[in-house]
């Protein structure tokens, strides 16, 4: 017998939707945007938890500035790289609450380097995600401080050069050696794979604030297509290709 | 022996183009269209719906979570 | 007890969540007060030393947002560095409160006691079109008073309270009678009280964003001008101020803070020599005794504005006369105090003989 299209597409054979903690804003991420996923797959992990009561958000400056308007839960906006800070400010008053962070690599990696080290030292008690890629997206594609060497942006377009700019910066290697956080992983988003991997890193980003042992920190490498001028396919190929030798993923701290 | 058989529904009106899900489908079943959306993008839809299996891959690649995913196991002709 | 002590005990009797600060001269005993106390075993209050002034006023932007009692303090350079977060503060209307102990500069300058924040405090300090509340305190037993005070002008109009110290005030040693404890607000009382604040979304309401983005030109005009709504009601409304012999003087000494402790006594030499003089201490130094002083000008033939700075509050003694009488400044700078002969001095030769 054969099955039509019709009889498949019925409630009872539901395997995947949309988080109903989405809103229905449209995004305004540019198409093949990692941020889009990533936010997605916060959301579902907070109602997956059941945490929508439960969380405060604290979102940075950057492409992500509003990303309080596409998850139903209350939020912080914060000053460029200061998210940490409100963070800690949050869960110290409320520890009760989940909190988490959400900044790019010009906010949480240049501009807020003392908060967020400062955090994770103090070994907050809140979950930091970090989306990295390599660029500044919001004001036009600068170099950001994980800009790679030889990598072009608009303040280096001969490339990154490491005598005039200095190195790139890998933040979370960083905040690993620091004894206040717990759980310190780099992931990315390009493959289904990849998703579910991040997707249980973010689980235990949440889950571990129940057990108040320091800070969790995800760093995703992610693209940013426009910035690089590539198609959303390519600049996966080139995040994978260039992006992960030097940034790896995986685990790199988990206590 | 039984073999998954899926189906998607892509909310075209959101979706922007960006062919991630395209490439994330292991069995090639989404394309873009020629038509373009309110937004002018060309969206993706089930060019060869015959051969999802409800994986889900294109789902979680989505970045604008235009992805609906139903999938249900059917009997092989014998 | 001095005055950097009694504003800690203050904010611990009047239930403040929390404290987050940095160490600087001359207010650093602000929070050595508080750890000393541990008041986080008495009355639930957090306390924390955070690795800058700009990490301070972001934890107290974060705690505000959660609608609670959340307080800084510092010294001049270190508010210089929280003026981003101030702006913050002002735009995502939060209400929360900020000690500034005063010292001269500008730059690193001196840690001796200076009132030359005056234009940060009042006229901005950082981005945009907006005010703080700032309170001036001439005593400790002011000191003390003034954290509930701004606290409760925090809350009723959402927006950052300052207390415009110094030095002097900060050091000083006086006696100072302290308010019996109160209780912090519970988390169920906030959420009746700040129905604004980020506690967690119920199923029930909305959520709760506290943002100062609005990319909206026309949006974004329809909140400053609700933002000035806001300052003219305080304007009306808010305006706190001292006159000791203004009834009938000619000449009138404009002082606030330290600077009106030194223009009492110069106030007492002048009437002893047989000068009909007055003193207007404003305590608002925003809203503005504006109104106040206006209505002295009946009679008062010249205004002496006595600042330990080279003449910032003069320019509010200017406005609110408006070319009516002379206005003059005089005050010492650089950690110099002036003393009550010199102001007197200053008043024969500026507005008096001038």
């Amino acid at each position: 017998m054969e099955v039509s299209i019709k009889d498949i597409i019925k409630p009872e054979n539901l395997v995947y939707q949309k988080s109903s903690l989405l809103t229905e804003k449209p995004m305004h991420y540019c198409p093949g945007c990692t941020h889009g996923v990533v936010n997605r797959l916060i959301a579902e992990v907070i109602e997956e938890l059941g945490l929508q009561q439960e969380t405060i958000g604290v979102t940075p400056v950057g492409c992500s500035v509003l990303l309080y308007n596409y998850i139903d839960i209350d939020w912080q906006e914060a000053a460029h790289g200061r998210a940490p800070a409100l963070g800690t400010g949050i869960k110290r008053l409320r520890p009760d609450k989940y909190v988490f962070t959400y900044q790019g690599d010009g906010d949480l990696a240049a501009i807020g380097t003392a908060e967020t080290i400062h955090a994770c030292n103090r070994g907050e008690n809140i979950l930091m995600v970090f989306i990295n890629n390599g660029i500044y997206g919001m004001t036009g594609g600068q170099m950001a401080p994980t800009t790679l060497e030889g990598m072009a942006a608009s303040t280096c377009p001969f490339g990154r050069d490491p005598e005039r700019d200095g190195n790139p910066l890998r933040m979370t290697e960083i905040v690993a050696t620091l004894p206040g956080t717990r759980y310190v992983t780099r992931q990315a988003a390009h493959t289904a794979g990849a998703v579910r991997k991040l997707k249980k890193a973010l689980i235990k980003g949440f889950n571990n604030q129940k057990e108040n042992k320091g800070t969790s920190f995800i760093e995703v490498v992610s693209t940013c297509n426009s910035g690089w001028k590539m198609t959303p396919v390519q600049a996966n190929e080139w995040m994978v290709e260039n992006m992960f030798p030097f940034y790896p993923l995986g685990d790199i701290k988990d206590k | 022996m039984a073999k998954m058989k899926g189906a998607i529904v892509v909310d075209m009106v959101s979706c922007k183009g960006c062919s991630l899900c395209v490439e994330a489908c292991p069995t090639q079943v989404i394309g873009l269209a020629d038509e373009v959306n309110a937004k002018g993008y060309n969206y993706a839809y089930m060019v060869n719906p015959e051969a999802c299996t409800g994986c889900s891959n294109c789902a979680m690649v989505c970045p604008d979570s235009c992805i609906t995913v139903y999938r249900m196991k059917v009997a092989e002709p014998a | 007890m001095k005055g950097n002590e009694a504003i800690a005990e203050a904010a611990i009797r009047c239930g403040v969540d929390g404290y987050f600060g940095y160490p600087i001269t001359p207010q650093s005993e602000v929070m050595e007060t508080l750890m000393l106390l541990k008041p986080w075993e008495t009355t639930g209050m957090v306390v924390l030393q955070a690795e800058s002034e700009i990490a301070s006023i972001n934890m107290v932007y974060g705690g505000a947002g959660c609608g609670k009692k959340v307080m800084t303090s510092s010294s001049s350079p270190g508010v210089s560095l929280m003026q981003e977060g101030l702006t913050y503060l002002a735009g995502a209307e939060l209400p929360c409160v900020v000690v500034n102990v005063v010292r001269g500069g500008p730059g690193l300058g001196t840690i001796q006691p200076a009132q030359s924040d005056y234009f940060q405090s009042v006229k901005g300090g950082g981005h945009g079109d907006y005010k703080l509340i700032v309170l001036a305190p001439a005593s400790v037993q002011e000191m003390a008073d003034f954290v509930e005070l701004a606290f409760d002008l925090a809350f009723k109009y959402r927006n950052p309270a300052l207390i415009l110290s110094d030095g002097m005030i900060g050091q000083m040693m006086e006696k100072v009678e302290l308010k019996p404890y109160k209780n912090r607000w519970t988390n169920e009382e906030i959420d009746q009280l700040h129905p604004w604040a980020t506690t967690g979304k119920p199923a029930e309401r909305e959520r709760n964003i506290i943002t100062s983005v609005e990319l909206d030109p026309n949006a974004f005009e329809r909140f400053n001008h609700k933002l000035q709504d806001k300052y003219r009601k305080m304007q009306e409304e808010e305006v706190r101020c001292e006159q000791f012999n203004c009834e009938d003087a000619d000449y009138l000494l404009v002082a606030y803070g330290s600077s009106a402790r030194i223009c009492q006594k110069a106030m007492e030499l002048a009437r002893a020599k047989g000068l009909k003089v007055g003193l207007l201490r404003p305590i608002t130094l925003f809203p503005y005794p504006t109104r106040e002083i206006q209505a002295l000008l009946g009679h008062v033939k010249g205004i002496l504005s006595v600042e330990l700075s080279e003449g910032q509050m003069v320019e509010d003694v200017r406005l609110a006369v408006d070319g009516k009488v002379k206005v003059e400044h005089f005050g010492r700078v650089g950690g110099v105090v002036h003393s009550p002969e010199e102001v007197v001095e200053a008043l024969e030769r500026k507005i008096i003989g001038g």
